[in-house]
């Protein structure tokens, strides 16, 4: 394969053009990928950063760190920050935006300049968001319950408000891209049913973002209208009904959670098949499970609101629609353990994740059973177990998953390898340092704790203690994948091509690729997954 | 679902952008994508029309009696105007693909003067609605309304969520007007130019869907919000 | 259960055996599922992994196992929700006779309020065995009203009444949270429920400087604001009769018909304009702004007394609790 002499020779994405108006203007999809890349991991060390305050004043149950109003500033822009500025873009406007072209045999998205108009809208956003915090912050929680944030808060709502409203913009054009590429731009022979398990997340992940951020956007819009002119709306002083809030809200917000979990799921369909070096198991049930939690996804918003005063009825529909989505993510956690069924298993760092994926999702979706039941919600539901049970799914999951696809494409992206065994060493620290923060908080839950208090009964110490010590292990374990990839885009091994052997079009090119992505278009004639044909790869050595 | 042909040289012009293969696979990305945006926007505007079906069906009084206060002269020549101007569009998508430049500078600018004229005339009502002290907000006052309606009891507080609803309504509409003027200010200026023709008058076609869409919410929200109670009073 | 350790809060209330039953039956599945697949998965990786197996077999799918493992997860899962609803449907429907105690939220105190009057504050007394049922408002923001140890808790909204009810099983002293974020001392809303045997209680209600019944209040404010001048106790009033009118179905000018739970009584003194009864005028003033929380809670209590054998049994025979102003939610 190529030496390092001519790779370092070779025109590719990264050296065709140097300075900062080259990557500022740029409309290249992998460029764009990489500016998201600095800017959410800016954003998820900030939100990791307010934290691990929090964590910090629960380590004593009095109230002792901070004051109560920063305490209350703190978790809201913790939720803020990791939702809007990390969560949601994260594996789409960078897996996804670098990867979806190449995936599919394209040169780019279908519309690259409005690729680099949702990057901007992001920074904006992100600077608004960032001007709040350091102006005073705000303090209604990540879920702007009114009346609180509309007629007593008086912290800056309405620049929250408008911050997440340009944040969110970004999002649906980031999804309307992808749908049009992912219809339009596929490379001759690339029909539906031999699309990358990857593309069918995105797929889904995208409808989501087009049709549920819109009306995220108008509540948010009333919120700040309400604020701004004494309106009455979702004030019941006024005239108005809070819980109509409620409804708006988390009918974007619920699906909000999918298109947070939807693309780590693409990814981990990915890395168990290469790591298998086996076609994925129940490839088509896969695919349409996406589809189905895209769509389910939108029908059960008001298991949020089971004792927020909505009748006994239809908190009975919420109910049961909720266990009907549980259904297609649990299909998909049997197809992928099946997959290493008679595989060729390796245990590099991107399984390695993608095992943490499926233990810790398959943890938090089951607690998910126990907050749809609704004689058990009533009890746990605005307590800890409600916080662990989401960070479960969103760190446990998503971010793991996150890590993964990042270790996984990082020789495509970058040209380098990371140092393996530190790799494995900060995927285990990850898993440890995780579960030692989250699961006491499952026991500190039913426990009776509720969520959001800046001060707690003494009975309940011995938990929280060992949570802040567990967030204290993941910190490190996050801190290190940034140190060793930034190392290893000056001194890390040079990549091939396919250093994984792994399937896919993105393998098929250069390590980085070119600006085009491909030197020739390709013609797809196999089938997704065809780990028969494709040869295993040297495993990758620990040293370095 | 039509996947590109195998790329061939073609002859295309300088609009085709390079990361397409063909001229076709562009028209139709942009025309998905546009169709796309406008799902958007109906799941946007649906948050609001979601929050005034609840309290119609809650405060239909105070809805009716605070319909009967817009000045359906006004309303309804603005929704004449917006479908004169629909029609504008449409016949300048066509003078496009029929290469008739001039015909289409011109209807392009006569659409542009409908829009300006709806403004104008939604300018003129809300300035009707600040005299009457109808605006949302401090110097909120539905008195003149209460007195009225003698015989039905109207709640200032749901009267006031009526006008929330109307100007949040119209005036989210409003803006989509403002875009879509700036938008075809545009074209007009690359019509112009001479940029459109036969073969490529994609970004006439995807203005003019955005157009038909901002007309589209304004057909609903007519009947939504002038024409709630329209019936001689018993 | 285990002291040092413990894992579960008392159980002292009769719900709070149930919920615990079909939680314990959920960490058992959860753990039962969760290990199975890290088994499952450890056994793979062991035994296919590269050094022993070079060589994998190619394996498309197997429809059997995907309807297998859609169908069996799918039928747990309605046992679970079945389970679950049947809870809830009871955690809902208060009991006919319940003692009504109300609870007026406000940033950053629980303000409760005895029907015979006994007025507290972040405190809750009530005695072991009897059924209680909580009508709850606030006067600002939502809150929540939590109590841990008989696993129940319900929003506690601004503009309108919600409730939740229990019968304590276990003389003793248990906390009360604020379980809604409602700003800056919402970790401080806490309190006690303090359940006391029988005889203690009624010692404790009668031992304090009890004000008047709520009733009893709410019927001076009837007469001090000027309800009565128009709803008289005969049929020649400018309003209705109230008496015998709360719990019973009330036909309305528009032809609904309502019942006359607390939240209808409530409305009909801020916004007397929203439900008109039938054959009768809109001509009631607005109370809104001229009543407090407190004053409106002993006027309900008061239309409540003027119906026979009607307090404690609000709202009867329709399962919607006295929380909901309409069914759309």
């Amino acid at each position: 394969m190529a030496t390092a002499a001519i790779t370092a020779e070779r025109e590719h994405y990264l050296n065709k053009e140097y300075g900062i108006r080259s990557w500022l203007l740029t409309t290249d999809h992998k460029r764009i990928a990489l500016l998201y890349l600095m800017s959410i991991t800016f954003f998820f060390f900030v939100g990791g950063f307010f934290a691990l305050l929090i964590r910090l004043e629960l380590l004593t149950p009095a109230g002792d760190l901070v004051q109560a109003d920063t305490y209350n500033k703190l978790f809201t822009m913790h939720g803020m920050v990791m939702v809007f500025f990390f969560l949601i873009p994260s594996i789409p406007a960078v897996l996804g935006n670098f990867l979806v072209p190449m995936m599919i045999g394209a040169k780019d998205l279908a519309f690259p300049r409005i690729n680099l108009l949702s990057w901007y809208l992001y920074i904006i956003a992100g600077l608004m968001m960032l001007h709040c915090i350091v102006t005073g912050g705000v303090d209604t929680g990540w879920t702007f319950y009114t009346p609180f944030s509309t007629a007593f808060a008086n912290t800056k709502v309405i620049e929250a408000g408008l911050a997440i409203f340009v944040a969110g913009f970004s999002s649906i054009l980031t999804g309307l891209n992808f749908v049009v590429t992912i219809h339009r731009m596929r490379a001759p022979g690339l029909t539906w049913s031999r699309l990358p398990l990857f593309i069918w997340a995105h797929y889904a992940t995208s409808i989501i973002q087009l049709l549920g951020t819109p009306v995220l956007a108008i509540t948010l819009v009333l919120v700040v209208f309400e604020r701004l002119f004494g309106l009455g709306i979702f004030d019941p002083t006024r005239g108005g009904d809070p819980l109509l809030f409620q409804h708006l809200f988390w009918f974007y917000s619920h699906p909000a959670v999918y298109i947070m979990i939807l693309p780590s799921m693409g990814v981990v369909a990915e890395i168990v098949p290469c790591f298998s070096r086996k076609r994925i198991f129940g490839y088509k049930a896969i695919a349409l499970s996406s589809i189905a939690i895209a769509v389910f996804g939108f029908l059960v918003w008001a298991h949020h609101m089971f004792v927020a005063g909505i009748s006994l009825y239809s908190a009975m529909i919420f109910s049961i629609l909720s266990y009907l989505v549980a259904v297609p993510s649990a299909i998909k956690v049997f197809n992928w353990t099946a997959t290493m069924y008679k595989g060729s298993i390796s245990f590099s760092t991107p399984m390695l994740y993608a095992f943490g994926f499926i233990g810790l999702f398959t943890m938090g979706g089951l607690t998910g059973l126990f907050l749809a039941a609704l004689g058990i919600d009533v009890h746990v539901t605005d307590t800890y177990f409600v916080v662990a049970h989401f960070h479960y799914i969103m760190v446990g999951g998503a971010v793991m998953g996150y890590l993964g696809g990042m270790h996984f494409w990082w020789p495509k992206i970058s040209g380098r390898m990371y140092p393996e065994a530190w790799g494995r060493l900060a995927a285990l620290i990850v898993f440890l340092g995780f579960n030692l923060t989250f699961f006491p908080q499952f026991v500190l839950g039913y426990m009776g704790m509720p969520r959001r208090y800046w001060q707690y009964p003494a009975e309940f110490q011995v938990l929280n203690v060992m949570s802040t010590a567990g967030s204290t292990i993941l910190a490190v374990g996050y801190i290190l994948p940034m140190v060793y990839f930034l190392w290893s885009m000056r001194y890390g091994k040079i990549a091939d091509d396919n250093p994984w052997g792994a399937a896919g079009l993105e393998w098929k090119t250069a390590s980085p690729p070119p600006t085009f992505n491909f030197e020739e278009m390709p013609e797809v004639t196999w089938e997704a997954y065809n780990y028969d044909e494709i040869p295993a790869p040297v495993e990758v050595s620990l040293e370095r | 679902m039509s996947d590109s042909p195998v790329v061939v040289e073609q002859h295309h012009g300088p609009e085709l952008r390079h990361h397409f293969a063909t001229v076709e696979q562009q028209r139709d990305a942009s025309s998905l994508g546009m169709w796309l945006f406008l799902a958007t926007e109906i799941m946007f505007f649906g948050g609001m029309f979601c929050a005034y079906l609840i309290y119609r069906l809650n405060y239909y009084n105070e809805f009716a009696a605070g319909s009967r206060s817009l000045d359906i002269t006004l309303g309804t020549v603005n929704t004449i105007v917006l479908i004169c101007s629909s029609l504008t569009v449409a016949l300048g998508v066509r003078a496009a693909q029929m290469g008739k430049q001039k015909l289409l500078v011109i209807l392009l600018l006569l659409t542009i003067v409908f829009g300006f004229a709806f403004l104008g005339i939604k300018g003129i009502e809300w300035y009707d609605k600040y005299k009457e002290h109808h605006i949302p907000g401090a110097t909120f006052n539905a008195d003149d309304i209460v007195h009225e309606y003698p015989q039905i009891h109207i709640d200032q507080s749901h009267e006031q969520i009526y006008f929330s609803l109307y100007f949040a309504m119209t005036g989210l509409h409003a803006l989509h007007m403002i875009i879509g003027i700036g938008i075809f200010a545009f074209l007009t200026y690359e019509a112009l130019k001479g940029k459109y023709g036969p073969q490529y008058n994609t970004p006439i076609e995807i203005g003019g869907l955005y157009w038909h869409f901002v007309d589209i919410i304004w057909i609903y929200l007519f009947p939504l919000l002038y024409l709630i109670d329209r019936k001689p009073l018993r | 259960m285990f002291d040092n350790f413990p894992l579960w809060p008392a159980r002292a209330s009769t719900g709070a055996g149930n919920v615990d039953a079909l939680y314990v039956f959920l960490v058992l599945l959860a753990t039962f599922m969760s290990v199975a697949i890290f088994i499952m998965i450890a056994i793979f990786a062991i035994r296919y992994r590269r050094q022993h197996n070079r060589h994998a077999e190619q394996i498309e799918g197997s429809t059997a196992l995907e309807i297998t493992w859609s169908v069996i997860p799918l039928g747990i899962f309605m046992v679970i929700f079945v389970w679950g609803a049947l809870i809830y449907f009871q955690e809902r429907t208060p009991p006919q006779g319940a003692t009504e105690i109300y609870v007026v939220a406000k940033q950053w105190m629980w303000k409760i309020e005895h029907p015979e009057g006994q007025r507290e504050i972040n405190e809750l007394h009530v005695p072991v065995g009897r059924d209680i049922k909580l009508i709850m408002t606030s006067q600002d923001v939502i809150h929540s009203f939590y109590i841990p140890a008989f696993r129940i808790k319900q929003d506690v909204l601004p503009g309108r009444y919600t409730t939740e009810w229990f019968r304590a099983t276990k003389p003793g002293v248990y906390h009360l949270f604020c379980a809604e974020y409602c700003g800056t001392q919402h970790s401080g809303m806490i309190g006690q429920i303090v359940v006391m045997e029988p005889a203690q209680y009624q010692a404790w209600l009668t031992g304090g400087a009890a004000s008047g019944s709520l009733a009893a209040n709410g019927q001076s404010i009837f007469l001090q604001l000027g309800c009565s001048t128009c709803h008289r106790m005969d049929t020649q009033g400018r309003g209705p009769n109230l008496a015998g009118v709360f719990g019973k179905p009330v036909q309305l000018e528009d032809g609904r018909t309502v019942i006359a739970d607390e939240n209808y009584v409530r409305e009909s003194i801020l916004s007397p304009s929203a439900k008109v009864v039938s054959g009768f005028k809109p001509i009631m003033p607005v109370f809104q702004g001229l009543v407090s929380e407190d004053q409106l809670t002993a006027l309900v209590e008061y239309v409540k007394s003027l119906s026979p054998q009607q307090s404690g049994a609000a709202g009867t025979p329709s399962l919607k609790p006295a929380g909901t102003r309409s069914e759309k939610e």
